[in-house]
């Protein structure tokens, strides 16, 4: 039970983050945004906003100098006057002040030749096509035996079609950037980042430098939950006005324009086809995923990934289909692929469940399976039924009456639901440091990312315990480029794969230490690629149930979360405090995403219309009264030194699915395109 | 956001001589300074009104309540008379908003609150309220949350406080004070309906500023209710704001206001009419609740407000009659 080390600087505002950084005499960014949802930028009228004091430079399509690489199209900011997407960074202005850059940013004038976006996602778009391979590089299609004659041979037949809406990350701290050009023509980028190895590389690659040119210093990041894992064009405009006007810029997306330009989780269309016989034993999984990406760059999320893994059937298909709208393009948002493919999945089985007459907890642990169905391989560990058993024992499961409408308290409508979750377990090659110094203390250093995880705790507790050395004793250093190169923090693959690197790096240096530490300290260093790449061939996920409870008042369509467990199975937990906040947090997305979140697209203008925490809603306190994470002990050798699969996203995973379930059970009303609001109850209570 | 001059005001007449062509006056600042960061406001000046004396409760003899346009949301719906006295209008407060905006806001502010239409708010796009004669995108747009009653073709916004419903169904006013010296208006017709004006939320004059509240006493069982789609934070899809004296099974008489279904709070009076001297059923409960609502022109996905209302004033005044 360790509490995070840094929590003392966090709460008393000392830890220091992107914005925070005292440079001298810093310039400030306010970017413009395209107010047409295609078209070409006919000119730019810059006179009145540079006549205005104080403004050191404006930037666009029409001067911005030339960068090395424009591969990544989010990325080539001003390289081009084409508009993709309404809302796209088009200009910018460097100023002495923010309230100057944003006042002259006003002052702008850009003329477009605009055209009819086309923003709609549906599945009969003529544009839709079978993406090359899917976000995490595996094949957009899978398919096993013959699952069209298998689902018309099943004694009970699901075919339902279910929605998602695009969601937006929203971390608290808005995506920023200060960059500061030196002297001998490196870049200095004190950046919110889940990834400061990777952000640096993409933007030595973007200005033409050497790796080496370019730092980027991370230590505290407010959130990010995958909008920050990839570098946003933030970062390159700030670093290319810092360049232009020759001194340190500072730049902070505000809320409003990070709806356009920092990333959001594709809508998805999802139709889920399920056999079985009578007993539930599935014969047949068919799930077919319609998503979006932009077309300035192809990403497709790979949404039906987690029902290649899930359950035993010998008839199965999985599709992917995307189209390329005039939309911002969609990105990584916790759980990316298995937040909303396992919403689909959890729902059509909690259907199928109703439909059988089978208890959902029963008809999940029926076809449960000790290997990956559609690899083969054998799992490195699943106890998914354990998870089920003990959260049913947990939650009093037994003695529910599956009946809808069964359950009253007053005027609300009580319903109980259950759905699984699963994630990869996953391990990336990086490097460590570890150091003895003189005075007894030891530094462990990595170019790792603390979003708010808990990561530099939990790392810093496995290099006390392979150093034997008392917590206090270890400086744990991380959120800097110039430290060895590490994984970016996404994929739950932090604790595993930065953990590896420090553990082995402390090996080292304990194996180096014998007596007293000369006053230049001992160093060992670590580099995991060979023994990452040397992995045993196993299926690796961590899995989990959720059940969740909630009240539905009659009169008004309001659903609340009166209670909500969790019960997870993801090997070794390394940091009880901050690993349950881990859970708790991603299970409240999960409520956010059932019951509110929903980024809204006006298809006239082609941007999303609810730009701020007031207008996009996610769960308040008030919302989340009674939430428990717990966790068995599962213990995996074929993981990594620690024993430990990732935790950062299976909280969200199956989250909606379970409330979904609960207020169908409440209501009876099966509400299949989220969230779940109350004019969507109210219209058919 | 543009530059502009800022003053403090030491009186109300001092506020009425700084006030000039394209100034406002600045109370808790969370809504008009939001405003002004998003270009949709652009004063030239701001008069801070806050160091003005109108921060003080009172009570006069006959128990009507005196609030001044100065006094925090906080302030008004912590006060222990209000509390023990006024209870529907320190829930409507206390429903509205965050701990920390309430503990900026004004009450006054609270009136003069803008809508939170998403059109208004976003400056590139059109809107009649913001950009007179620019059109409204809200109408056949996202609309999910806005007005079912007194739109017009030019405007289909709400009015976002809690406080004003509150205090439309206790009848109260609002005094103002204006180049014509001082005046009192009557909190229902504070508020406009958006006609072919919307730029125009209320019946203010330029300059006029607001100083108090005035709350007639009110003695009978009273509630507010507010329905949203998170627990907090989050502004009505309706609200209702009702009180109701029975006796002897027979209603003495009602008061309701609806929040979230107009341009301004929308006191209820078609269903106040058929509820007093009505027996108080659940059947002249839902009578009241359609004769006002049969007035609604719900838009293409905000029709689940009206059974919404409906609901929600049954279930209100039933809950009140039982209590009586």
């Amino acid at each position: 039970m360790t509490h995070r080390i840094e929590g003392r600087e966090k709460v008393t505002g000392k830890a220091r983050y992107a914005y925070e950084y005292p440079l001298e005499a810093p310039a400030y960014v306010s970017a413009v945004q395209a107010e047409a949802g295609k078209g070409e930028i006919v000119s730019v009228d810059a006179a009145s906003a540079r006549r205005l004091p104080g403004v050191l430079a404006v930037l666009s399509c029409e001067n911005a100098p030339q960068l090395a690489s424009r591969s990544n199209g989010e990325l080539a900011v001003f390289q081009s006057r084409t508009v993709s997407y309404r809302g796209q960074f088009v200009a910018a202005v460097v100023a002495e002040t923010l309230e100057t850059a944003r006042e002259a940013a006003r002052l702008l004038r850009i003329e477009y030749a605009a055209e009819a976006p086309d923003v709609r996602l549906r599945d009969d778009h003529p544009g839709l096509y079978r993406p090359e391979e899917i976000n995490t590089g595996v094949p957009a299609d899978t398919e096993m035996g013959d699952p069209e004659a298998a689902l018309s041979d099943s004694d009970v037949q699901v075919d339902v079609t279910y929605t998602t809406p695009a969601e937006h990350n929203n971390p608290m701290e808005p995506h920023t950037t200060v960059a500061h050009w030196n002297e001998d023509g490196s870049l200095t980028l004190y950046e919110s980042t889940q990834g400061a190895s990777t952000h640096q590389r993409t933007i030595a690659r973007i200005f033409g430098l050497d790796r080496e040119q370019v730092r980027v210093v991370s230590p505290h990041v407010g959130g990010g939950f995958g909008a920050k894992g990839t570098p946003r064009p933030n970062a390159v405009l700030a670093a290319m006005a810092a360049r232009e006007v020759g001194r340190p810029v500072k730049f902070a997306v505000p809320r409003q324009q990070m709806y356009a330009t920092t990333g959001y989780r594709t809508p998805t269309i999802q139709r889920l086809r399920l056999g079985a016989a009578a007993d539930g034993t599935l014969n047949a999984i068919v799930h077919d995923v319609v998503e979006q990406t932009s077309t300035v760059r192809e990403f497709a999320e790979q949404t039906a990934a987690p029902t290649r893994i899930m359950y035993r059937a010998p008839h199965r298909r999985t599709t992917h289909r995307v189209v390329a709208l005039d939309v911002p393009t969609p990105s990584w948002m916790r759980a990316p692929g298995e937040t909303p493919g396992m919403y689909a999945l959890e729902s059509a089985l909690d259907e199928l469940a109703a439909a059988a007459g089978i208890d959902p907890v029963e008809l999940r642990i029926r076809n449960d399976t000790d290997h990956e169905p559609e690899s083969g391989l054998p799992f490195s560990s699943r106890n998914l039924v354990a998870c089920l058993r003990e959260g049913a024992e947990r939650f009093g499961w037994a003695g529910r009456d599956p009946a809808p409408r069964s359950r009253r308290a007053g005027r609300r409508l009580v319903g109980t639901g259950v759905a699984a979750s699963t994630y990869p377990a996953r391990l990336n090659p990086g490097r460590a440091t570890a150091r003895a110094e003189p005075d007894g203390t030891f530094t462990v250093r990595i170019a790792a990312a603390d979003i708010g995880t808990g990561a530099r705790t939990a790392l810093a507790l496995l290099a006390a315990e392979t150093l034997k050395a008392d917590l206090g004793r270890v400086r744990m250093e991380v959120g800097d480029s110039s430290f060895p190169t590490a994984s970016v923090a996404g994929g739950s693959s932090g604790t595993a794969s930065w953990g590896t690197a420090v553990v082995r790096a402390c090996e080292a240096l304990r194996e180096r230490l014998n007596g007293a530490v000369p006053p230049e300290g001992v160093e060992a260093s670590a580099d995991t690629r060979d023994e990452v790449e040397a992995q045993e061939r196993y299926a690796r996920h961590a899995f989990g149930a959720q059940f969740a409870e909630v009240e539905v008042d009659v009169d008004t369509g309001e659903v609340r979360v009166s209670r909500m467990l969790g019960v997870f199975a993801a090997g070794r937990i390394v940091n009880p405090v901050t690993a349950r906040s881990q859970f708790v947090g991603g299970m409240t997305m999960g409520i956010g995403m059932a019951l509110m979140e929903e980024s809204v697209m006006d298809e006239r203008f082609g941007d999303y219309l609810n730009r701020d925490l007031a207008q996009y809603h996610v769960p308040a306190c008030a919302d989340v009264p009674d939430i428990e994470a717990v966790w068995l002990e599962e213990s995996d050798p074929h993981l990594n030194p620690m024993g430990a699969k990732g935790i950062g996203e299976i909280g969200i995973v199956g989250a909606a699915a379970a409330i979904g379930n609960a207020v169908h059970h409440a209501t009876g009303v099966r509400v299949r395109d989220l969230p779940i609001t109350p004019p969507k109850l109210l219209a058919r209570g | 956001m543009r530059p502009f001059a800022y003053e403090r005001a030491t009186s109300a007449e001092d506020a009425l001589a700084r006030h000039e062509d394209g100034a406002r006056y600045l109370g808790g600042g969370t809504n008009l300074v939001d405003l002004m960061r998003l270009g949709v406001e652009e004063p030239a000046k701001l008069v801070d009104v806050t160091g003005l004396a109108h921060d003080r409760i009172e009570r006069t003899p006959d128990g009507t309540l005196l609030v001044g346009a100065a006094v925090t949301n906080s302030d008004l719906a912590a006060d222990r008379t209000v509390r023990e006295e006024f209870p529907m209008l320190s829930r409507a407060v206390l429903a509205g908003a965050s701990g920390q905006l309430r503990n900026l806001a004004t009450v006054g502010g609270n009136l003069l609150q803008r809508t939170r239409c998403s059109y208004f708010q976003d400056a590139s796009k059109p809107c009649n309220k913001r950009n007179p004669g620019s059109g409204c995108p809200a109408r056949d747009g996202e609309h999910h949350n806005l007005a079912v009653l007194g739109h017009s073709d030019a405007c289909v916004a709400t009015h976002p406080s809690d406080m004003a419903v509150a205090l439309a169904a206790l009848g109260a006013s609002v005094r103002v004070v204006g180049r014509g010296g001082e005046r009192t208006v009557p909190l229902g017709d504070f508020h406009r309906l958006p006609g072919a004006e919307p730029q125009r939320d209320t019946v203010l004059e330029p300059g006029d500023l607001v100083t108090a509240v005035v709350v007639p006493p009110l003695r009978m069982p009273a509630a507010y209710r507010k329905v949203r789609e998170r627990a907090s934070f989050a502004f009505a899809l309706v609200s209702i704001a009702a009180a109701l004296d029975v006796r002897d099974g027979t209603v003495r008489d009602a008061r309701l206001a609806l929040g979230g279904v107009a341009h301004k709070p929308w006191r209820a009076g078609r269903a106040e009419d058929v509820l007093r001297g009505a027996p108080a059923t659940e059947e002249t409960f839902a009578r009241a609740a359609d004769a006002e609502l049969a007035a609604a022109e719900p838009l293409r996905d905000n029709a689940y407000k009206v059974p919404l209302a409906r609901n929600l004033i049954v279930r209100t005044l039933a809950e009140l009659g039982e209590g009586s």
